[in-house]
């Protein structure tokens, strides 16, 4: 086993500092370390997009980053995207247009979608289909989730 | 699955970095956005006694241009490189294949350097810069060494870079402002790596073609330079003729293995599609 290393991380707006070997994954650093477990673990090699987070304000896939790689970043995940009790305009948007059914994928499905409107704010049906397509679900059929982003993005603006 | 254990460095200098990969004698593997070694790491196809981290090194993401040619230093991230006016200006070919590259969170992690040293044949980057005919620089125990996209690319995931050598930056000549250009990819699905994908670029000369660059993703081990195609335009101009038999000749020029995911005449015949309606759009763009 290699020498443990300290990872000093913010995470929704909360300072942290855990110990861990170097090849453990951020997701698992978030879930097991931290008991953040709204990050939810699909694949574990990057294709699914269930354990995207945002890393220093993008979208970042954390089951393929060393929770090392997050020392000194901030980061959010879906424990944070509610504010003072309200939901987040996605939020609202994915239960308004049945954006979900199981939910595993939408942690990851949410801040995704939060990154695509900070970087093009009024995407067309395409650029929102290109977007989610970085995450996978296996209950919706997707349509859904693409409404619910264009409502939001329309909310957002 | 997780990773095996391993050490990690994070050094602050391509200096200490390359003097921890002479150390582990290439034991260690050079860690850059991860996108891809990440995922070998969990599979454990990756098993390596350390990992040299390069993103605590400053300084090594920037895209500047200069003398013809635009340098990106190797941590500049693909998402950098998809917004970058620069690119945008001067390498429109590599922001649109930069489109292609993974997904949104991919390219927000995923840098040139690591894609180009990874040497995935089957990724965008690789065929964009032998396309274009770029280099990048790589820092050894020697010092700096520059070496060209033709010499580069050895066999599946496999470049000439040595095992103590750190790929530093990568150089790519400024497109001409007049040139056509395109990426035509075919994947099963959107952000898969390419089953075939090409890379054109032509320069027009009234109804001459004054240069044409064509480069492959996915029709074998390495990027292939379809020079011959080329030539079939630059002698023949810009007609449908010619760009159907620069087309069948791309597809002459290529070596394609099968594996699971198409076969080798599969991907032949990609070739020739995709080759040929990468022209027929990079012609159409190209200004007169």
């Amino acid at each position: 086993m290699s020498d443990p290393v300290t990872v000093r991380v913010t995470v929704n707006g909360v300072a942290h500092t855990g110990r861990c070997e170097p090849r453990k994954l951020l997701v698992d650093f978030l879930r097991e370390d931290l008991g953040l477990t709204g990050t939810h673990v699909g694949c574990e090699h990057g294709v699914c997009g269930a354990c995207t987070i945002l890393f220093n304000g993008e979208a970042a896939r954390s089951c393929i980053m060393l929770a090392v790689q997050a020392d000194g970043a901030e980061l959010l995940t879906i424990e944070g995207l509610m504010q003072d009790g309200r939901l987040h305009p996605l939020q609202e948007a994915f239960r308004e247009h049945h954006g979900l059914q199981c939910g595993f994928c939408t942690p990851g499905m949410l801040l995704t979608a939060l990154d695509l409107l900070r970087t093009n704010p009024s995407p067309t049906e395409d650029e929102i289909r290109e977007g989610v397509s970085a995450v996978l679900c296996r209950c919706t059929g997707y349509h859904g989730i693409i409404k619910a982003v264009e409502a939001a993005a329309q909310k957002m603006r | 699955m997780k990773p095996v254990s391993f050490d990690y460095h994070a050094p602050a200098s391509l200096e200490a970095a390359v003097a921890l990969l002479q150390r582990y004698g290439g034991e260690a593997k050079v860690l850059a956005g991860g996108q891809s070694l990440m995922p070998l790491l969990n599979f454990r196809l990756s098993r390596p006694a350390a990992l040299v981290d390069l993103g605590r090194i400053p300084g090594l993401a920037y895209i500047e241009e200069g003398d013809g040619q635009v340098r990106l230093g190797a941590m500049t991230r693909q998402r950098t490189i998809e917004f970058s006016p620069v690119v945008a200006r001067r390498l429109p070919l590599l922001g649109e294949a930069t489109k292609w590259v993974g997904h949104l969170p991919i390219r927000t992690r995923g840098t040139i350097g690591g894609s180009i040293a990874h040497a995935d044949p089957s990724a965008e980057y690789p065929a964009v810069l032998t396309a274009l005919g770029g280099a990048v620089v790589a820092r050894g125990p020697k010092g700096e060494r520059v070496v060209q996209a033709k010499d580069l690319f050895v066999t599946y995931l496999t470049t000439s870079l040595e095992p103590d050598e750190v790929l530093a930056e990568v150089r790519l000549p400024a497109m001409d402002p007049a040139a056509g250009f395109a990426l035509e990819e075919f994947a099963r699905r959107r952000g898969d790596f390419a089953i075939v994908a090409i890379a054109a670029m032509v320069v027009r000369d009234g109804a001459r073609c004054a240069q044409a660059r064509l480069a492959t993703a996915g029709a074998g081990p390495v990027p292939v330079r379809l020079s011959a195609a080329e030539e079939i335009l630059e002698r023949d101009g810009l007609t449908d003729a010619a760009i159907a038999a620069a087309a069948r000749r791309a597809a002459e020029l290529v070596s394609p293995d099968s594996d699971l995911h198409a076969s080798a005449d599969y991907r032949r015949h990609l070739t020739e599609v995709l080759t040929r309606r990468a022209l027929t759009r990079a012609i159409r763009g190209a200004r007169v």
